[in-house]
């Protein structure tokens, strides 16, 4: 699934005519990999995570997902709003300064 | 068939011929029956529509805003402080192009609460990008409805179609109910060209640039300046099937005329009567009723105005600091194409009966006068 995801580019139409007629994504919105955003990232210690679930439930963009039930975060998606860590009744989820 | 109905009951009638899908009111004052009937009809299965209650009219504008983007037809009727919550939806709607009818019972402004005629809610709307039709009889606003629906699913364009409080809204006339066969060889099911789905998933009214916003509001307006000859085209198709010619204006007694008086709504058939009883005095006297207020046609205005000797406009609203808005909107139309004299009246705010007299005061000014020496002329203001 995650293969086929292509980038979002900036598309700057030359001319109206090009347009659509109405304000409008030119295609689905999962190719807008709004994980650029962040500027911290959550980062899990899963030794001491109790899967609760807890982050999954709060995150705001559906960027957490249980695989092999343990949370994984999506980056492409997540934006870093720290809800996850802020809620993670094991506060093992801590925020790092994302570096580029 | 026809029907003895009120000017309500004419925009429900006129939505259920237009099989609209979804409806969505807010069913307390300022509503009318207008939504009451369609509601019955959803109940009994008569109309096969989906109605939504919500709490509020900026609510109903927002339900119909995500039906039409889901493809479907949708209808919904308010007034006065009711359009006045809507406002921000409305630009919402237009923005997204989205051809929504929506029926409007022009009732004056509160404070003080009024449940009477005037045209300062749907005239403070004019600038959201929607088209604007003001009615003169009941048998108008149900042919509108479906003309309406025509023209705004061509050009994504969403349409008020406006009528005055009581003198149209709870008026009883005979209405020809036009045959649903026939409405819908004239109106076929809304096909929209993009729409709300997960099979073409796309994401709407998101964050645009400056690299593009500019360009989207170019093209609402380039879509606006082609109503005009549209609403002619579609208003001709709707004689050929069903006898009655819907236009842009309505002119009465306009060739010979030296004085033309421009109204909107029901105070243009009493501007006849008074017509009538000053040409029987001599006076060549004639009535341009304006029916598409938004997007103005100009061309036809200019056409039949330029042809008198003085104009007359008269206005049932206000705008605070200005003049009369319709007296705006003619001498701006008239601006670099003629130089005849055109007054500006207001009368009948808050439902104060505008009657053939009052027609006839107005004549007896503009006959007296040669020059325009004031931006407002009032009639009836106690004094």
């Amino acid at each position: 699934m995650k293969e086929k995801r292509r980038k979002a580019q900036k598309i700057i139409f030359n001319s109206e005519k090009e347009m659509p007629i109405a304000p409008m994504s030119l295609g689905s919105m999962t190719f807008n990999l709004t994980g650029a955003w962040r500027n911290i990232r959550p980062v899990i210690d899963l030794d001491n995570c109790l899967q609760c679930g807890i982050c999954w439930k709060f995150c705001p963009d559906t960027a957490i997902l249980i695989e092999n039930e343990y949370p994984v975060i999506d980056y492409d998606y997540c934006k870093g709003c720290g809800l996850c860590a802020e809620e993670c009744p094991a506060k093992c989820i801590t925020m790092e300064e994302e570096i580029r | 068939m026809k029907k003895v109905i009120m000017g309500n009951h004419a925009l429900s009638y006129g939505a259920m011929l237009a099989r609209v899908q979804v409806i969505s009111a807010y069913p307390i004052t300022p509503q009318t029956q207008v939504v009451e009937l369609l509601s019955e009809m959803c109940a009994s299965k008569v109309l096969d529509a989906q109605f939504i209650k919500v709490e509020s009219e900026h609510s109903a504008m927002a339900a119909l805003i995500g039906a039409s983007l889901a493809g479907a037809r949708t209808f919904t009727a308010t007034s006065a402080q009711g359009l006045a919550l809507m406002h921000e939806l409305l630009h919402w709607a237009s923005g997204a192009r989205l051809p929504i009818v929506m029926g409007n019972i022009n009732r004056a402004m509160a404070p003080g609460w009024s449940i009477w005629s005037d045209q300062n809610d749907s005239l403070s709307q004019r600038d959201t990008g929607w088209m604007q039709f003001y009615c003169a009889n009941n048998q108008e606003v149900l042919d509108s409805v479906i003309q309406a629906f025509k023209v705004a699913e061509r050009f994504y364009i969403p349409a008020m179609i406006i009528l005055d409080a009581f003198s149209l809204s709870h008026t009883y006339e005979v209405v020809d109910i036009p045959d649903q066969a026939l409405v819908d060889t004239y109106l076929p099911p809304f096909q929209p060209a993009f729409r709300l789905t997960p099979d073409d998933p796309h994401a709407f009214g998101g964050l645009t640039s400056p690299d593009h916003y500019f360009e989207l509001r170019y093209k609402l307006q380039k879509a606006m300046e082609k109503v005009p000859e549209a609403v002619e085209e579609t208003g001709r198709e709707y004689e050929k099937l069903f006898g009655r010619y819907l236009g842009t204006v309505d002119g009465y007694c306009l060739d010979d005329a030296d004085i033309i008086l421009v109204t909107s709504g029901t105070a243009g058939s009493t501007a006849r009567v008074a017509v009538d009883n000053l040409r029987k005095k001599g006076k060549a006297i004639g009535n341009l009723r304006i029916r598409l207020f938004r997007p103005f046609p100009f061309k036809i205005v200019r056409q039949l105005l330029r042809r008198a000797k003085k104009v007359a406009v008269v206005d049932r609203n206000i705008s605070y600091g200005h003049h009369g808005i319709f007296y705006q909107e003619i001498k701006s139309a008239l601006y670099g194409f003629s130089s005849i004299p055109v007054f500006g009246f207001i009368a009948g705010l808050g439902g104060r009966d505008i009657t053939p007299e009052t027609f006839e005061e107005i004549v007896d000014y503009t006959l007296s006068h040669e020059t325009v020496d004031s931006e407002i002329i009032w009639i009836g203001v106690k004094k």
